[in-house]
């Protein structure tokens, strides 16, 4: 009898389970927004989108940018989710090969750059960006005799030993967006001598980002590295997230030209779409004012429409760089994985 | 009594059928995808592995620091299994409750907790810099081995503490007393006959050790730093970063395979060690601390427990009180308020009651699961049971990436649309937790001498009678070790669920990574504080599930 209890219990269970995924007839389009953890809007932005245009938008997290990614590649024969968001420049090349977006020609990119928009198909459509620059403590800087570094060069000077913590390329984003400007500034041939200087000069190397910032990084943790891996949006958010307030970053980012990386995020409606007109609603959504707006504070990073206006903390502690390291997706796709072997190869191994 | 034969086996295909759905078939279709993409097989890839001495390198690092993990932590838990298997003093069973927190904890949250002690600004360093008078900080561990090691340890000293002492505990010391007659010296007596007795449980808990420490994957890349490479480290990187899935799968496979080896030959010698022991109720073993030998004995191992344990959760815990100006509640106060109006705010009430959800789910499920497991492996003898064996171990050694893009592709169609549904979360915490109830349980069932069961009959019980009369009892304590494991597992969001897509369920984990995302003091303090409460929530879960013994026969 107990056995019987047993089986049927799994039994209700499994069946349970098999019509999870199931939604009701009555109610509005449910539409699947799928992306990575880091992800973050307002509540009320949602909100307003849902209620005009009655369409339900369930939000699917599928770990870092790069798992996010596979998963939908994987899943392309029987998508997921309608829309993806999340994918950056430094992989935008393997959604386009893989052949996972339609294109969308959405009215809202009259608004956004020529700069940011790397698909001329317009099946991977500019949401926003941020530049990955070097962050440095500036309390450490101000009780030092030493200026806070002002190019990649001077991360490899002597007097810079022991100051640096850069992430991993082959498992950060941020790592290997820094690793992309220093091939962009040192040139293919040049970028392994500089990271060899840059290893006897005893540069720091985390695993991500968070064992960065909060496990080494001088002004953000009992690390005693004053020079970071960040983004340039990084001060405003020690401001708009200090305790007690602040008027004043205790970190800055270097801006000068050829220091920083910009990532770009795109959006795409993934193909095979059962919903392809609420899909193409929501990614004009995303790149409408109200959405654009929301961004910086959400996710510090910068919204990729034009005219969007940034939140004070913005425009106050934090600078975009006038010319960051730029290179182009076909050539971050041919070579990424050679770039990244021979970096592994050179620094850990 | 008909088809009484066919609800036996019905009972016995349940664990079976859980696997072959949620781990074989999965498995087979990533499998499948990488190695033969256009339909026809090719395993270049695995011949591949052996192109360069890299991978060989890996496999090797792998092996050794986990052996090494694997004997650090027995060494240390040892005397701890011995004084909470022989001691009666105050407050002894949550301590050992207590000693199961690190479990939960994320790896990014311990690695800082390690950096606050251990770090070059750390309390160890500034305290001997100013008490020697010191220029540079003496101890220089980060991103070393020790690291990892001590790491692990960490993680791993509750299982091999409670797997040992609660069999401990239970053992029946006239053995030991008759050597002790005989002239024995104590170390003789430990060595000769104590030991021996102990070596079931003491490999079921060094056997779990060493898969959990194979299988690392945060520990290595953030307390060892890049330099480290295991294969699940590899893996993630061959899966995730360069999307080369037939590498992965090949890495995958050679790690299923040397854990399956493993647990073959493990799984025999156990078979042979297993003896019927005469097994007696812990309170008439166990004796109060009087002589200061005892006391010696007992503090000493309470303060390694404390230095190992306990002083990287008090930091934790003091840093979420801590603000820029001195103590504060600041923190959790600022976790119940969504300033930016965040879609994805996690209030604490729903934080915890969603994670409280998924961990009951996973303590029924691998509890019941595990049980039936634990019985297939004792009770029937067959030729499988000794494959079978090492079979229930593989989840714990399957990488967590690779499993979740096979559900990715295996689950998405009817009848089995399963990769979105919420179920997935407890079923794979379910997979992991798994091992963990079965070799919680497997060296107590091995112990009950069938002599009992052989009376109960001769007196007139039937055999499911004879079992909970006899068998039950014995192995309730057993049951909820493995229970505390499965609890544990789920509230600490093991790997397993990290590459499961998912709709928004905000589980205390989620709410500490979300923190931990963005830069401010703000976000740290609330990730600490995060971590706390987590801590807080799961010592009374753990304090519950011991409470709920099961019948009234008394402490076993």
């Amino acid at each position: 009898m107990k056995n019987l209890l047993i089986l049927l219990f799994t039994l209700s269970l499994l069946s349970a389970c098999a019509s999870a995924e199931k939604s009701p007839a009555t109610a509005p389009v449910t539409i699947r927004l799928m992306t990575h953890d880091s992800f973050d809007i307002g509540k009320a932005t949602m909100q307003a989108f849902e209620e005009q245009n009655s369409i339900k938008v369930e939000i699917f997290k599928a770990g870092d940018g790069g798992a996010a990614l596979n998963q939908a590649i994987l899943a392309k024969d029987n998508p997921l989710a309608d829309v993806f968001y999340g994918v950056d420049n430094t992989f935008l090349s393997r959604a386009l090969d893989n052949d996972i977006f339609t294109p969308y020609a959405s009215p809202e990119l009259a608004n956004i750059p020529a700069n940011l928009k790397l698909d001329p198909q317009n099946r991977a459509l500019p949401v926003d960006y941020g530049d990955v620059c070097l962050n440095y403590d500036k309390a450490w800087f101000e009780n030092s005799p030493l200026q806070p570094p002002q190019s990649l060069e001077d991360l490899a000077d002597s007097a810079y030993a022991g100051l640096t913590v850069v992430e991993n390329p082959a498992t950060s984003t941020p790592g290997l967006a820094f690793l992309l400007a220093s091939i962009g500034h040192f040139g293919e041939d040049g970028y392994l001598s500089y990271w060899k200087q840059l290893k006897a000069n005893q540069v720091s190397i985390a695993d991500g980002w968070e064992d960065a910032y909060w496990g080494q990084f001088s002004a953000a943790s009992d690390g005693d590295r004053p020079i970071v891996v960040s983004y340039a949006s990084s001060p405003p958010a020690e401001v708009y997230f200090a305790d007690p307030p602040i008027t004043e970053s205790p970190t800055a980012a270097v801006i000068s030209d050829g220091t920083c990386f910009r990532q770009i995020e795109f959006a795409g409606i993934l193909k095979g779409t059962k919903h392809a007109v609420e899909a193409q609603k929501l990614v004009d959504f995303m790149l409408g004012q109200t959405f654009q707006e929301d961004i910086p504070l959400n996710m510090f990073v910068y919204p990729a429409k034009q005219n969007a206006a940034l939140p004070d903390v913005f425009k106050q502690h934090s600078q975009v760089p006038q010319k960051p390291v730029t290179l182009s997706p076909a050539d971050i796709a041919a070579k990424r994985e050679a770039w990244i072997e021979a970096w592994t190869e050179v620094m850990l191994r | 009594m008909l088809n009484s034969k066919f609800l036996k086996l019905t009972f016995y295909a349940l664990p079976l059928a859980f696997f072959a759905l949620f781990y074989f078939y999965p498995l087979a279709a990533i499998f499948g995808l990488s190695f033969a993409p256009e339909k026809h097989l090719d395993l270049s890839a695995l011949a591949k592995l052996t192109d360069t001495p890299y991978y060989l390198k890996t496999l090797w690092f792998t092996i050794w620091q986990a052996t090494l993990s694997t004997l650090l932590t027995l060494l240390l838990a040892m005397p701890g299994a011995y004084v909470f298997a022989r001691y009666r003093f105050w407050s002894k069973n949550t301590l050992k409750t207590l000693s199961t927190l690190p479990f939960v904890l994320p790896t990014v949250v311990v690695a800082n907790a390690f950096t606050a002690l251990l770090g070059p600004r750390g309390l160890l360093n500034q305290g001997m810099m100013s008490l020697f008078n010191l220029s540079q900080p003496p101890v220089q561990i980060h991103h070393t081995i020790w690291m990892i090691l001590l790491a692990h340890i960490f993680y791993n000293y509750s299982v091999a503490l409670r797997i040992i002492s609660g069999y401990w505990q239970n053992l029946n010391p006239n053995v030991e007393e008759a050597a002790q007659l005989l002239g024995a010296s104590p170390i003789k007596v430990f060595r000769r006959v104590t030991l021996p007795l102990l070596m079931p449980a003491i490999n079921a808990a060094g056997m779990l050790v060493f898969i959990f420490c194979f299988s690392s994957f945060g520990v290595v890349l953030i307390l060892g730093g890049p330099q480290y490479a295991t294969l699940e480290v590899e893996i993630y990187r061959q899966a995730v970063n360069l999307f080369n899935l037939p590498t992965a799968a090949a890495l995958s496979i050679i790690q299923i395979i040397f854990t399956f080896g493993l647990m073959r030959v493990y799984s025999r010698s156990q078979t042979q060690m297993a003896r019927p022991l005469n097994r007696q109720s812990s309170r008439s073993l166990q004796r109060p601390v009087k002589s200061w030998r005892d006391r010696l004995i007992v503090v000493g191992n309470l303060a390694l427990m404390l230095l190992l344990l306990g002083t990287p959760l008090l930091a934790l815990v003091l840093r979420s009180f801590s603000g820029a100006n001195g103590l504060t509640l600041r923190y959790y106060r600022e976790l119940f308020i969504n300033r930016q109006g965040s879609l994805f705010f996690v209030p604490p009430a729903e934080a915890i009651f969603n994670s409280i959800a998924f961990a009951l789910a996973t303590v029924v499920l691998a509890a019941l699961l595990g049980m039936i497991s634990a019985l297939l492996l004792t009770r029937e003898t067959h030729r499988w049971r000794g494959w079978l064996d090492a079979l229930f171990m593989l989840p714990l050694a399957t990488s967590a990436v690779t499993l979740g893009f096979g559900y990715i592709i295996a689950l998405g169609r009817p009848p089995l649309n399963l990769r979105s549904s919420l179920l997935l979360v407890p079923v794979a915490h379910t997979l992991i937790a798994i091992p963990f109830v079965i070799r919680s349980l497997l060296p107590a069932m091995r112990s009950i001498n069938p002599k009992l069961r052989e009376a109960a009959a001769t007196l007139g019980a039937t055999p499911r009678r004879a079992w909970l009369a006899v068998d039950w009892p014995l192995i309730q304590r057993a049951l909820l070790v493995g229970a505390v494991f499965a609890f544990t597992i789920s509230m600490g969001e093991f790997g397993a669920t990290l590459f499961i897509a998912r709709p928004q369920t905000p589980t205390m984990p989620v709410a500490i990574y979300r923190f931990l995302g963005q830069p401010g003091a703000l976000n740290y303090g609330q990730a600490l504080a995060m971590s706390a409460l987590l801590m807080l929530v799961c010592a009374i879960g753990f304090i519950a599930i011991e409470r709920f013994q099961l019948g009234d026969e008394g402490e076993f």
